[in-house]
């Protein structure tokens, strides 16, 4: 009996590795050919980040963040608004159906009298509402915190500024001219601070941080929560610091100090 | 022979009667309009396009003006011609994901600096004047382009002052 069964199972191998064989080489070089249509190795390496200095990308083990020293914001000084409207190719107008990324308010303690002056703008939730209710994912959260609208899929529904406890995002309700290469803005979406993404990206500071250290305050400090070693962890692990509206438990990542 | 821009022209996408673009030229046409078979039609289209690409003034063969590529102003393209006329919008789609939500400024499809190079010399733009690079184009293949609402159209530079309107043909 055991003559008769072996060869028929030593037979069956010697087919089928050959087979097999022929399958493995030949799926082999059809994914060495079709990296992706169009694009060869030598420009995915032209593409390397490194090159000119850019980012490669945004990190999950960096949180942009701001704190705002609302003791150094002096009254009546508009200078982070302009910077940010020069910057982003807004028009500065201040009607209900303008756009303002940042605007200055003013806020007073009834009993007191005290008044206290502060930008606000985009607090760049850890936990943006603006995001959870937008039914088209349009309104996101890049992996290094910064809260942002996709243009592209956004249908102008208005319902992440209802959702925003901030009242920080605008509706841009006329056609745009002459918009700026690095901000991109359009009739019918909605948009707000991006923290100034495009040169956060090249390793800049946002435009209201440069104007309003230019302007001598120094009120706005930027940087990343998550190190340990930048200016801003260090200022808001040794300065009492607060969150507007903590009790909504959105982890934002704009501070204020002295409110 | 047949001249491949005259089969070219013969019958537009759409249908020769859905534009209204070169009017004055509409009879003319109507006159040396010729039936033209499929498949010549098609052999000769690319050979067309191709003759086209260096082509400096409109011309109107049958009712829709033939498209006009300005020339670039920097060096080589990130692609060879016929693989970005097939494929710029799919590049361009796929990277606008990556630098939006990913952040990544590095990739070689960047809208902008498809801008900085195809800008015109005379309006600074890819779409300002119906013979600008993205727009002649367009208008010949009639697709919409919704690029420009949101984003600017003028090389980073900034606009250069509108020159004289372009002749229309």
């Amino acid at each position: 009996m055991k003559p008769d069964s072996t060869p028929p199972a030593a037979d069956k191998p010697a087919t089928t590795p050959s087979r097999r064989g022929f399958l493995g080489v030949a799926a082999a070089g059809i994914a060495g050919i079709l990296i992706a249509p169009g694009i060869r190795l030598i420009e995915i390496a032209q593409a390397a980040p490194a090159a000119q200095g850019l980012s490669p990308g945004a990190r999950s083990t960096v949180r942009w963040g701001m704190l705002i020293d609302s003791t150094q914001c002096a009254s009546g000084c508009t200078d982070c608004v302009t910077a940010c409207n020069t910057e982003n190719g807004l028009s500065g107008g201040t009607k209900a159906t303008d756009s303002q990324w940042i605007r200055k308010i003013e806020i007073k303690e009834i009993r007191t009298g005290k008044v206290q002056s502060l930008p606000m703008m985009c607090q760049h939730c850890a936990e943006p509402p603006c995001v959870d209710v937008c039914p088209t994912g349009a309104s996101f959260k890049r992996a290094d915190g910064i809260v942002l609208v996709d243009k592209h899929t956004c249908i102008g529904c208005r319902y992440c500024m209802m959702a925003c406890p901030y009242k920080a995002r605008s509706f841009v309700h006329e056609p745009q001219h002459n918009q700026k290469p690095d901000v991109p803005r359009g009739m019918g979406t909605v948009e707000a601070c991006t923290l100034c993404v495009h040169k956060v990206d090249r390793g800049e500071q946002p435009a209201c941080v440069s104007a309003c250290s230019a302007a001598g305050h120094g009120a706005i400090l930027f940087g990343d929560l998550n190190d340990p070693h930048s200016d801003i962890s260090k200022r808001v692990a040794s300065v009492a610091t607060r969150q507007i509206r903590e009790n909504l438990n959105l982890d934002t990542g704009v501070r204020y100090v002295g409110v | 022979m047949v001249p491949p821009c005259v089969a070219f022209g013969a019958s537009p996408p759409g249908g020769r009667h859905q534009r209204t673009g070169g009017a004055g030229s509409a009879v003319s046409a109507g006159t040396r309009w010729r039936p033209v078979g499929a498949a010549a039609m098609l052999f000769a289209l690319a050979g067309a396009w191709a003759q086209e690409a260096h082509a400096q003034g409109a011309r109107t063969h049958g009712a829709v003006p033939q498209p006009v590529i300005e020339m670039a102003r920097g060096g080589q393209c990130v692609a060879d011609a016929a693989f970005m006329r097939r494929n710029h919008m799919k590049l361009l789609k796929h990277q606008r994901d990556d630098t939006l939500r990913g952040g990544v400024r590095t990739g070689l499809y960047s809208l902008k600096a498809c801008i900085g190079c195809h800008a015109s010399q005379t309006t600074g733009s890819v779409n300002a004047s119906s013979a600008n690079f993205c727009q002649s184009c367009h208008a010949y293949a009639a697709v919409k382009i919704d690029c420009f609402e949101c984003h600017a159209s003028h090389a980073p530079s900034g606009p250069v002052a509108p020159a004289a309107t372009q002749g229309k043909p």
